[in-house]
This record gives structure tokens, sequence and C-alpha cells, in this order.
């Protein structure tokens, strides 16, 4: 059923389907492995055991009496745990949450258990996904597994740290800003950001609405495919929910690019770590080897795209974290009026980087700043938008890096904001356009540390972002020694 | 040219804290006006500009009227919903009483 490059999930699943694999059986292995590198990692804030072998029974007994329990049968799979769960813990990595269990089950869960996957365990992140490393967590840093010294990027760390250590074949994140590719690119597996409106958003407690997608990790680019084939799809339950037809990508994965043109986004060059401008330069020689016609482009705009976001973003999400006031759930603080106790509630449950980015969000939608700070910025919005329209009139997909660096330090960042919000850079414009984006794994530095390279596509054009993914992938240097898949 | 708004002040981010309901102490008083302030120069470049003529976008796929059939369906089971609240009274969400004494 895999078109391409390997696809360890689909095999898993193939087999379980066959009956020659039996879920429970994956499911223990992939726990023995959590078991095993977990203390070392730390990418779970719950690892949700029953559960996970309450479906993977269920998943066993389908085959076993004839059935089919779908494509991702018996496929364990990560959650960021800003996924609400159904009666299980889904906190946000914020103490404001902590102990929360959701009355419902967000969209894509409900799609992934439909698929026959496995959910084994919610995903440490940055707290309500604000973030570039996983240090904003209120429960520890998760560690990067090719180096546990290193951060593994963010705000959808857990999942990429999950995926690269072999916890689990599969994951899901979410993408404000970068949050899926950007730990993708530094962890060494695929992340894909979806075009905005494709994967239903019930569910996913919001961070900035109008920039938020779920999107998939996986090791492959086929994989990664399936994976966004099961929760793509119009859902009636988000309002925001495009109600056309989804592309559907892993049929087309090996049709390759030969005869589509390739722009290397020179913005996203500039400013770039070396090593990893030479990974961009030799993906690029890869298109044209592959038959596609590859020249430098230049966007402009995308050079403001990182301002626009830290005000957009920002304001955002002050409007969506006023919901935690200690009423209806989570953490409540005791004072003696409801005002004092909102206060009270609000300053010890949120975090140091959650309260800067809601004041910050205040602060642009202000009285007397609202006009300087966010109304320019949704203009700069328009500026970007039509900046990439205007490459996409002569390129299929954009090309540039990920991230400007390999993975950095622990600590390296975390008192100077404005320098962890750079690690973002590449990634933002994207999600003010509301376009896809892939992160793919294209060798190392020097010291061994995954380079991921990205492509980028106009809204809707999943299918050839996935193509030229297939085709980066098959081209890459040998990948990075992660876990047990590769 | 959008006028420049001036340099955040310590008072600025007391007003926006209150606004934000967040108590800050002195210390992150202090923290938060440096940081908050060079994440707003950063985005000077964009105050700056003159975007006279250019439609601000609030959503890159806006949809509108978004309907669905008006029939009666399930909502959330209101035991559910409830055992997750801090403070429940009679089937509804218990808080400190709002209002002050009267003068």
């Amino acid at each position: 059923m895999s078109a391409g490059g390997p696809s360890p999930a689909a095999e898993l699943a193939g087999a379980v389907r066959g009956g020659e694999r039996r879920a429970v059986e994956v499911l223990e292995e992939h726990l023995a492995s959590i078991d095993a590198g977990e203390e070392r990692i730390h990418a779970f804030n719950l690892v949700t055991r029953d559960e996970a072998r309450a479906q993977a029974v269920a998943v066993d007994r389908r085959v076993a009496a004839g059935g089919d329990p779908g494509p991702l049968a018996g496929v364990p799979v990560a959650l960021k745990d800003n996924l609400c769960t159904r009666g299980v813990p889904t906190t946000c990595s914020s103490r404001i949450l902590d102990g929360w269990r959701p009355p419902y089950d967000a969209t894509v869960v409900t799609r992934l258990r439909d698929a026959g996957a496995v959910m084994i365990g919610k995903t440490n992140m940055d707290e309500f996904a604000m973030g570039s490393s996983t240090e904003s967590s209120a429960f520890g840093t998760t560690r990067n597994p090719h180096d546990t010294t290193r951060v593994p990027g963010g705000s959808s760390g857990g999942s990429a740290a999950a995926v690269a250590a072999g916890f689990a074949p599969m994951a899901l994140g979410s993408d404000t800003g970068g949050s899926i590719r950007q730990p993708a690119a530094l962890c060494g597996v695929v992340g894909m950001k979806p075009t905005y409106g494709t994967v239903s958003r019930y569910g996913l407690v919001a961070f900035a609405s109008s920039l938020d997608q779920i999107g998939p990790f996986a090791h492959s680019v086929a994989d990664a495919a399936l994976l966004f084939d099961v929760i793509g799809g119009h859902d009636p339950a988000d309002s925001t929910s495009l109600n056309r037809p989804t592309p559907r990508v892993l049929s087309v994965l090996d049709e390759g690019i030969e005869g589509l043109t390739v722009g290397v986004l020179s913005e996203f060059l500039d400013g770039a770590h070396p090593e990893v401008t030479a990974r961009t330069r030799q993906a690029a020689e890869a298109c044209t080897a592959a038959g596609a016609r590859v020249e430098e482009v230049s966007v402009p705009e995308v050079r403001l795209g990182l301002s626009a976001y830290y005000l957009i973003a920002p304001a955002e999400a002050s409007s969506n974290l006023a919901r935690y006031d200690g009423v209806r759930f989570g953490l409540r603080v005791d004072a003696e009026d409801t005002v004092a106790m909102n206060t009270a509630t609000r300053s010890a449950g949120f975090g140091a980087e959650v309260k800067r980015r809601i004041m910050l969000g205040t602060y642009a939608l202000s009285a007397g700043y609202m006009d300087a700070y966010y109304n320019q910025a949704l203009r700069v919005r328009t500026m970007i938008i039509e900046g990439f329209a205007t490459a996409y009139r002569r390129f299929d997909v954009l090309l540039g890096p990920t991230t400007p660096t390999t993975a950095f330090t622990i600590g390296e960042k975390v008192d100077d904001p404005m320098s962890m919000y750079l690690s973002d850079v590449c990634t933002i414009p994207t999600n003010l356009a509301g376009h896809p984006a892939i992160s793919v794994p294209f060798g190392t530095d020097g010291g061994g540390l995954p380079i991921g390279v990205q492509l980028l596509a106009p809204a809707l054009g999943e299918s050839v972002l996935f193509r030229a993914a297939a085709v980066l992938e098959a081209a890459a240097p040998a990948p990075p020694p992660t876990g047990r898949w590769s | 040219m959008m006028a420049q708004p001036g340099r955040l002040t310590r008072h600025d981010v007391a007003h926006v804290a209150a606004l934000a309901r967040l108590h800050l102490s002195d210390e992150e008083l202090d923290l938060f006006t440096g940081q908050l302030g060079s994440i707003l120069d950063h985005a000077a470049d964009v105050a700056s500009l003159d975007l006279t003529g250019v439609a601000p976008t609030a959503h890159a796929m806006a949809v509108t009227n978004v309907l669905r059939p008006d029939l009666a369906r399930p909502g959330l089971d209101r035991n559910e919903v409830l055992a997750e609240a801090p403070s429940v009274e009679d089937h509804r969400f218990r808080v400190p009483r709002i209002l002050g004494e009267a003068p």
C-alpha cells in the first residue's frame, strides 16, 4: 500500500491486519522501549498503558473476527498533551490544567481510534505550545534523543523525541509557528504542518486559533502521508474546517517532481548556519537531479513574518487563555472575591513564557496600541500572503532550511526570549499564510546533529508537497542513528 | 507613517498585567518590562511601515456562514463536566463573591 520510501508504521499496520503480528505484542515492544529510555528523554507527560492495552486487545479481536481494524491497525501513536482525550488527563504542560480530564475526545483522536491506532501516551510540550524547546513545560524539559544535553525543539518536542527515540512510530503535534516542523528538524524525523482547515481543531486546546493546525510526525514521508490521510478531512464540529475535498497524499508519493519548478527561498538561507545552508543547497541539487527546474527566489515580505507573528499569536492567545479563570475546570487558588481568585489562579497556574505572551497580546490589543501593533500585523499578514502568491505563480514548491541551526543546548536561550523566537524564523511565514509545509531530515552537521530541510506549497498543495518530500527523502544523506527504526 | 508607540514602561506592564488578571512580583515586573520591551523593539519594523491601502487579514483561509441543520443533539454530560470543576453547588459552578459590600 505504501509508495516510495520506507514506512515502518505502515508495515506494522500491514502485519497486524494480516494476522502476522498481534497489536498487543507491538504495543508491549514499544512500552519496553519507553521503560528503557524514557527516564533519559522525558518525552511523555503520561504513558497511557492501560488504555493502550485495551485498544490493542480490541484491534486483535477485530482481526481474529475477520474484520479490518483500519489503516493504522495496532500502530502506537503518541499524542501531544494539548489534544483532548476523554477521561485521560490533558495538561498542555501547564499547572493550570494539571489533572484536568476532558469530557470529550478531539476529532483527531476519534479518527485515529477508528483507523485502528493505539494511543500510547500524552507527550510533553512547551506550556500551551508557547516555546521552541519544551523548556517552558511546567513538568520538565524533554531531551533530544541524539544528544541529551540539547533540546528537542518545540513546542511539540515530546512528540518529536518520542518518534526519534523509537517510543512510538508516529505522533501528532500542533504547529502554530513551527511547533511541528522545528522539533522534527532538530530530532531528525519527518514533521508536517497541513493547510489551515484541513485537519479539525476540535479538541485541540487553542493557542492562536487562526494559526494552529494539527499535523503528523513519523520516521518517513510515507508514514507521515498515511497519518495525514487518516486525520484530514472536513469536520462539522470545527467551524474553520474546510468543507471541500482534502488532498489525499499517500497514493501520489511516487509520482516524482519531473518538470516541476522548485524555488529556493533566499530569505531563509540568510542567517542560517553554513552547514544548514550547505544541506539545503544539496537538497536543491537533488530536486534538479529528479528533473525539476530549480531557481533561487526572493519573497522579501517573509522577513516581516517573525514580528507580525509575535503580535498576532500573543493577541489571539491573550483572548483564548482568558478561559483559565479557576471557575469551570483546572486549578483554582481561593481568594476573597472572584476577581482576586481569577488573578491568584492565573498567577500561580501560568509559567513565565505564557505570562509574557498574554501580556504582549493584551498590550498589542489595548486601547491606543491596537492600530500600531495588532492591526499593522494583520496588514503585514496580507503582504506575506501576496508575496507567496507571486512566488507560486512561478514555482510549484519552495525549498529552504526548517531551522537556522541544529539543536541548541538546554538552557542556552531561556533567559533571552527574542533569541528563542528566532529559531522559528523559517517556519512562521507558512502559518501566517495558512499554507502547508513539511520538514524532511537531510543529513547532519559536523557534530552528528540532524538537519531538516523544509518544503512549502500553496494552500491545499499537499500532493505536490509530499511528492517533493519523497524525492528529498530518497536523496537524503544517511539518516542519523535514531532509535529502533533506523 | 504610523505613529511609533513610546518605550514600554514598568507602569505599562503593571497596567497590562492587571487587565490580564495576572499579579506580578516586583522582580517579575522588572524582568518582563525589559523582555517585552525588547520584543516590541523587534516589532518596530512592523509598527513603522506605511501600509495605507493594505487590507488586514485576520484569517488566511476564512470561511463564512458555517451553518448546521437546526436539530437537537445531546450536549456534554452535565455530571462529567461538573466533576472537573474546582467547586460545585446544586449542579452549578460555585465561585467566591463577585460584588463587594454595599457602601
